[in-house]
């Protein structure tokens, strides 16, 4: 239901969900009544790694995936913002925000982090069956099944993630795992608003307006940079991390079939990664201004017949 | 912005564990992020930065996170040293503040304090609530701090102070100054409060190193303080001692930092600039200097890290701090110096840190025991024989 605002510019879409909703994979009913409150939410997080943006990226041997030697991960940068929602939102109504990220054992490190910034427990997801580990990488929807099933295992009511990774530039994960479990979601999201604790007012940026929409938990909401302030882990968090629970799951513990996750499971195939072309020298032209823009523009002109 | 890359020649990092990694890194992005970009408009002004006090406390909760009570993080010794590395490298006056309120007034208030004395200021002074100093050195007694002439006289309320303290950094924006004075049972503590009657400060001005660090004057006339404000448990000069030496500890990391900082401008000025048709860097002379930064910064690592070790094996006697100081803040200035080289001109700048790096290290070879102090320390330690005085 699309409803257009009085000449504000400003668009209200109500989502409703119903008490259960088949999963269009499993078939399996999800659970989506919005549960006793009282004990607060089940608030869970999707972070990735992904290689610093300073990293200097080498394509790997096989020719299809990236070499990971020398580079430098972080959290990606949107889903620090869906790591703020996830805590702010247990600030306002108690409960409890599992981190979960999928990959090698390296992203234990972004789960540290997750724990230091006040993330109750971990859940890293990893298993020698996901397939080829570059490939499931690479896969967003292979990706998102592992991911759906371990929020239906925690039995979250509402799940943040970056809108984007920034190695891959597909902002397809987040909302994959939403359809998977057959929620709404909302993608985007750059502003946040809580009615209660089962509804939600989320902004998002859309081409010349802002749409507002109001969602219902069970939810999957994807951050935009500017949703919030991430702040800083404090050492005292860092410290309280050593005592909080991570615990590995893997394709058994996810009740996961092989063919929806294993080798192959992808409906894309990554054939080869190249570098960018190496960039060739620029030009430098001197003499006085007027001498320079004489030289640029016979250049513009008769060189790359720009002009 | 993207994580400084330190220099780790040796794999140093794999002897940390992984929450001294993230400490670490926590300090090295917020240094990076909310320090650098106003540091060189502050010293630059001669300010120190008094927002990034509440960051530094309530936020990160770096004063005192060695300690593991009254609300302080519990850190391992090499932790904390990463943090003063970490600080140092912005500036070395952030790191002074750092080392100050957390070595040098918190801890002689949690060692030597009452109950209620604690209570009181740990938590302030954790979270930057409440700033503190520390008045030892006074103007004619620096290395010899046993010839004090700030005394404190017993009265019916309490105890009249009379003297002056001098260089002592955070002095007027301190709430809570940490004073020593000689007694008729020796030299002990007093915790003297901003505003005391009789208590006043100045700052000393025009300084050329630790611009962004407030240094100042502490003058005590007929200043009396209530008979709680004594620091209960002290009974001698070794009591101030001990502070300077959870200080000196920090200082051994903090100028890894300042010397990292210096490195990194070399490596990447020598590589980017051209002279003679080619990089400096890819001259013999130039990498002969990266070489010798690189060993030396191996080498204060290496210093700097069993020195922890030691440290929480509670092992870290006096004199290995003596010598980690010594060697680390020597070796930091020189390569602050031979970096301020390496860039010719533009080294004389405040565009790049280095300058800036090279000047705090003058102080902080001064303070906290000078160099050939520390030498007669460590000299004292292998032969047995005191050549102070
Ligand atoms: C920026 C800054 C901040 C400071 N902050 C504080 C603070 O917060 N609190 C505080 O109490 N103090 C502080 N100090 C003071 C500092 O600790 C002293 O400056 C230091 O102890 C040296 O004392 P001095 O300056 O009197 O030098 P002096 O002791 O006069 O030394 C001058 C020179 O003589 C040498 N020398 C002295 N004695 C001997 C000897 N026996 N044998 C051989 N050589 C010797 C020294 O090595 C040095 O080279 C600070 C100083 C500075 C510069």
């Amino acid at each position: 239901m699309v409803k257009r605002g009085a000449g504000s510019g400003l668009f209200v879409l109500a989502v409703r969900t119903g008490a259960a909703i088949p999963c269009p994979e499993s078939g399996q009913a999800v659970d989506s009544s919005a549960g006793d409150r009282s004990l607060g939410l089940n608030i869970a997080v999707l972070v990735k790694q992904v290689p610093s943006s300073e990293a200097r990226i080498k394509v790997a041997a096989d020719g299809r995936s990236i070499d990971p030697t020398d580079v430098e991960y972080v959290i990606n940068p949107y889903d620090e913002y869906a790591i703020e929602a996830a805590l702010q939102v247990k600030e306002k109504f108690g409960g409890e925000v599992v981190a979960i990220a999928l990959g090698p054992q390296r992203v234990e490190e972004a789960l540290r982090t997750c724990l230091a910034l006040g993330a109750d427990r971990a859940v890293s997801l990893r298993d020698s069956s996901f397939g080829d580990p570059a490939l499931l990488e690479r896969s967003s929807l292979a990706r998102a099944r592992v991911l759906a099933a371990a929020v239906r295992k925690l039995g979250s009511e509402v799940v943040f993630a970056g809108k984007v990774s920034i190695d891959e530039d597909n902002s397809a994960t987040g909302v994959q795992v939403a359809e998977l479990l057959g929620w709404p979601h909302v993608s985007v999201a750059t502003r946040l608003e809580w009615v209660d604790a089962a509804h939600a007012k989320v902004s998002r940026e859309i081409e010349g307006a802002s749409e507002e929409l109001e969602v219902a938990l069970p939810a999957l909401l994807t951050a935009n940079k500017g949703l919030n302030e991430p702040r800083y882990p404090s050492l005292k968090g860092i410290m309280a991390a050593k005592k909080k629970p991570m615990d590995t799951w893997d394709a058994a513990a996810l009740e996961l079939d092989q063919a929806a996750v294993g080798a192959g499971a992808g409906r894309i195939s990554i054939r080869s990664l190249e570098p960018p072309p190496a960039r060739t020298a620029g030009q430098i032209w001197t003499g006085d201004a007027r001498e320079m823009v004489t030289k640029v523009v016979a250049a513009l002109k008769n060189d790359r017949k720009l002009i | 912005m993207a994580r400084f890359q330190g220099l780790d020649f040796y794999s140093i990092d794999q002897s940390l564990s992984p929450d001294e990694r993230q400490v670490r890194d926590l300090v090295r992005d917020w240094v990076t992020n909310e320090v650098l970009p106003g540091i060189e408009q502050h010293a630059r002004e001669g300010t120190f930065p008094l927002h990034l006090i509440p960051k530094m406390g309530e936020e990160l909760g770096l004063f005192g996170s060695n300690f593991n009570d009254y609300g302080c993080a519990g850190l391992s010794a090499i932790a904390y040293g990463l943090i003063m590395q970490e600080l140092e490298r912005g500036d070395s006056g952030l790191r002074s503040f750092a080392s100050v309120q957390g070595s040098l007034v918190m801890y002689p208030i949690r060692e030597f304090g009452s109950e209620a004395q604690k209570e009181r200021w740990l938590p302030l002074l954790r979270r930057g609530a409440a700033i503190g100093c520390f008045g030892l050195t006074e103007p004619d007694h620096g290395s010899d701090p046993g010839g004090m002439e700030t005394r404190a006289v017993r009265t019916d309320r309490g105890w009249l102070l009379s003297g002056t303290k001098m260089w002592i950094t955070n002095g007027s924006i301190a709430d809570v100054a940490v004073v020593w004075a000689r007694t008729e049972d020796g030299i002990r503590g007093f915790l003297v409060e901003r505003g005391t009657p009789g208590f006043t400060t100045s700052d000393v001005k025009r300084k050329f190193s630790l611009r962004a660090s407030v240094t100042s004057e502490l003058s005590f006339q007929d200043c009396e303080v209530p008979a709680d404000s004594i620091l209960s448990k002290t009974t001698g000069l070794k009591n101030p001692l001990m502070c300077l030496n959870q200080a000196r500890y920090g200082i051994a990391w903090g100028a890894i930092g300042a010397a990292q900082a210096c490195y990194d401008a070399a490596l990447r000025y020598t590589l980017a600039r051209t002279q003679f048709g080619k990089p400096l860097a890819a001259f013999q002379l130039v990498q002969n200097k990266l070489c010798q930064m690189v060993t030396e910064i191996t080498k204060a690592q290496l210093l700097a890290l069993q020195l922890g070790r030691l440290k929480d094996q509670g092992q870290a006697k006096p004199a290995l701090v003596s010598l980690a100081k010594r060697n680390n803040v020597a070796i930091a200035l020189d390569i602050a110096r031979t970096a301020r080289d390496m860039l010719g001109a533009n080294g004389i700048t405040d565009e790049y840190p280095v300058g800036r790096h090279m000047v705090n290290l003058e102080s902080v070879s001064t303070y906290e025991g000078t160099h050939d102090i520390h030498a007669l320390i460590v000299g004292h330690a292998v032969t047995g024989i005191e050549a102070f005085a």
